[in-house]
């Protein structure tokens, strides 16, 4: 009995001596867990396989950096990465054009909710169905936009039949609900940008390039960082679109990283998982690149704030 | 409480000769299969109907899954929950699992119920180390499917050999007709064109050492196959743009008389049938003849079913595909699937034109290959398949295309 009257105070008092500096910690906990087993925990399991030759069903044989040997020789990676260099490339126009349309929309006309969500519309539906509506459009005798060269030339262009043509054809489509998604984060953005700033500049006489340069784009800061962000994220991850279009074909020209790591690694003729490991390991190298690029951009802005 | 422990002890055991009399009157045998298309899937419901009313005593419990992510799922499944049945297929796709230790060796059944005599076209794509690893159930021939009316319209008559199909390829081509159409989006059906050409120039025993990787790929054997298909691309003889074109589309410019032939399985006939052809219009005739003194092969892909090595009811499993290994069975099973028996003493529907011609064909061939993705490893295949393509764009590639692929076979089969 006096034991437990002399411990409750020093427990309660542990605690609260303590609450501060555990309770975030305690608030942290379940996400940390999450992160670990489901980030963290694989990405260790990605380096480890990669050092593997297994089939995913029989015994794992290692061989060190084999994978990485043949990676370096390898054709087909080569194309993949080159293809992901065009895809980040060439995705970034969804940043410009997304904010051409924002400014464009950002008006009081009638009815302007209705045009803003018709352009935002292509983001809603999914990319197979983009993937699919694009790939009719493309189709060699029937789609619409083969009928137009056809007419306009008199021999139709099959782009995704074109190795040199067929990584442009898939991006052409994956930009199109792109620049939807970043028109929709420069909307919000010029909903803050301050009219009095405007007011004044317009005083001033700054109009037109000008004005958007020097007063609305400074304003649009925190979106155009949002909006470079998962362009790149996008363009990096880019799967489903050349999945669905073409399937990497015609022979392979239109692969990217992470639709090569799917083929070799779980595919129908696939079943490598360690080189499939191996060049997630490659992806996942280019993508910390530009990830520790933005974080370390938006630590520093914290910290000069 | 010795009345409670009593009635434990006895309610534990009435529980335990309740399921062991439950166990007695129905055992059940779990199918998983892939049969998920509406005529494969209404076949297999009726087979399985047969198969319990033969033995009542046997419930048969199935799982149908998608026709293509069953192909996942059969790696998770057959390690973690094992059913007592699974569909496959034969050749090289069943050596991972035979070699993994997945499938059960079922040569037992085969010789106690003389399926090596019954089954015996399809003996050899089902042996792996002297051994028998499932039963299989069903197959298609492969083929030229092509339009009479344009045969007619240009004047072209039905081809005996190769020269004389190159040889109305360019009546074709002077209609603005393709001669030959496919569409290799998915890749397989320019491996379709390939395994005949070889099967023709270089013989069975060859095509299959090639899958096998015995063969090297810069071998002047492999370069004439090539060259036959470089006959009739480079002068355009073949639909373009067929890397953009799924196999549907192209049989869409068969059906509206913009292509002359095409080289395809049988299951493609429904295709043609939809749209609008009839037996008048659409004929189908062996890959032509090209060295006569190579004895004819074909392709004709084989369907299986398998014993898991987990399988919980493996008696039963075993009774299974004795019964579908059945002449009866396979002729009812066939009739509904539209394709072709594996038993040589079924029967099949003579009315059918296609049907009465396959089974003849691939009753009299020399050996039957199982179409190249399934004869050779699944990555070599897949390389194959792109070369195959690559070369059907630009025949000037070749021998690029056959150093890359012999490279390929020195890391690919060790």
């Amino acid at each position: 009995m006096a034991m437990a009257t002399m411990q409750q105070p020093i427990r309660k008092s542990w605690w609260r001596s303590n609450q501060q500096r555990i309770t975030p910690w305690l608030f942290l906990a379940p996400g940390m867990f999450m992160f670990g087993v489901y980030v963290i925990y694989p990405i260790i399991e990605s380096f480890w396989i990669s050092f593997f030759q297994w089939d995913g069903l029989g015994p794992k044989t290692w061989i060190g950096l084999g994978n990485y040997e043949e990676l370096w020789g390898d054709r087909a990676f080569y194309t993949s990465l080159k293809n992901n260099i065009i895809w980040l490339v060439l995705y970034m126009l969804a940043v410009p054009a997304g904010l051409g349309i924002a400014i464009f929309l950002n008006q009081t006309v009638r009815g302007i909710r209705l045009y803003k969500s018709l352009f935002f519309f292509p983001f809603v539906i999914s990319q197979v169905v983009v993937g699919l509506m694009f790939s009719w459009f493309y189709a060699p005798n029937f789609g619409l936009f083969y009928k137009l060269i056809e007419t306009l030339t008199g021999k139709g262009i099959a782009i995704l039949a074109d190795p040199n043509l067929v990584t442009y054809g898939i991006i052409a489509a994956g930009l199109w609900p792109q620049i939807a998604y970043c028109m929709i984060l420069y909307l919000t953005g010029l909903n803050n940008v301050s009219p009095d700033q405007v007011e004044a500049a317009r005083l001033d006489g700054a109009k037109g390039l000008k004005m958007l340069w020097h007063v609305i784009l400074p304003q649009l800061r925190p979106a155009t960082f949002i909006a470079v962000v998962v362009t790149v994220i996008g363009a990096l991850r880019s799967f489903d679109l050349v999945s669905i279009m073409t399937d990497g074909g015609p022979f392979g020209s239109s692969r990217v990283l992470s639709f090569y790591m799917y083929e070799q690694a779980l595919s129908e003729y696939g079943y490598r998982m360690g080189y499939g490991a191996a060049i997630a390991v490659v992806l996942f190298l280019i993508m910390m690149v530009f990830i520790s690029g933005f974080i370390w951009k938006m630590v520093s802005d914290e910290r000069g704030a | 409480m010795t009345f409670s422990m009593k009635a434990l002890v006895l309610g534990t055991a009435t529980a335990a000769l309740l399921s062991t009399a439950g166990f007695a009157q129905q055992r059940t045998l779990v199918f998983n299969t892939d049969t998920s298309d509406p005529a494969p899937k209404a076949a297999f419901a009726a087979l399985v109907a047969d198969f319990e009313k033969e033995n009542p005593d046997i419930k048969v419990q199935v799982n149908l899954f998608d026709h293509e992510g069953y192909k996942t799922a059969i790696r998770n499944f057959l390690t973690a929950d094992s059913p007592d049945l699974a569909n496959w297929y034969a050749g090289n796709r069943m050596a991972p699992f035979v070699n993994a230790g997945q499938f059960l060796d079922v040569s037992d059944v085969w010789k106690e119920n003389g399926l090596d005599k019954s089954l015996a076209s399809a003996l050899p794509s089902m042996t792996i180390d002297g051994k028998q690893w499932g039963v299989p159930y069903t197959y298609y021939q492969w083929g030229i499917y092509y339009n009479k009316t344009v045969y007619d319209q240009v004047g072209a008559k039905v081809p005996a050999n190769w020269d004389e199909f190159v040889k109305n390829c360019a009546l074709f081509k002077a209609a603005g007709i393709d001669c030959l159409t496919t569409g290799t989006k998915a890749l397989w059906p320019g491996a379709g064109i390939f395994d005949y050409l070889d099967l023709r120039t270089n013989g069975y025993e060859f095509h299959m050492d090639l899958a096998n990787g015995k063969i090297a790929w810069t071998d002047p054997r492999v370069k004439a196959v090539f060259d036959h298909l470089g006959e009739i691309v480079k002068p355009g003889y073949v639909t373009a743009n067929h890397a953009a074109i799924d196999w549907q589309d192209a049989a869409t410019l068969l059906v509206q008389g913009k292509a002359a032939n095409y080289v395809m399985g049988n299951f493609a006939v429904a295709t043609f049938k939809d749209g609008g052809m009839t037996n008048d219009t659409l004929g189908f005739m062996p890959f032509p003849v090209i060295d006569p003194s190579i004895p004819d092969a074909e392709d004709a892909p084989t369907d299986t079913v398998h014993i898991p090595a987990g399988a919980k009811n493996v008696a039963d499993a075993k009774k299974f595909l004795a019964f579908l290994a059945r002449a009866d069975v396979q002729t009812k099973l066939n009739q509904a699937l539209g394709q072709l028996p594996v038993n040589n003493q079924s029967q099949v529907d003579e009315s059918d034109p296609y049907i009465s011609a396959g089974f003849k064909l691939l009753s009299n061939a020399h050996g039957l290959a199982q179409f190249f993705d399934r004869d050779a490893p699944a990555e070599m295949a897949k390389l194959v398949m792109e070369g195959i393509q690559e070369y059907m764009v630009y025949p000037d590639h070749e021998d690029d295309i056959l150093s890359r692929l012999e490279s390929a076979r020195g890391r690919i089969y060790k």
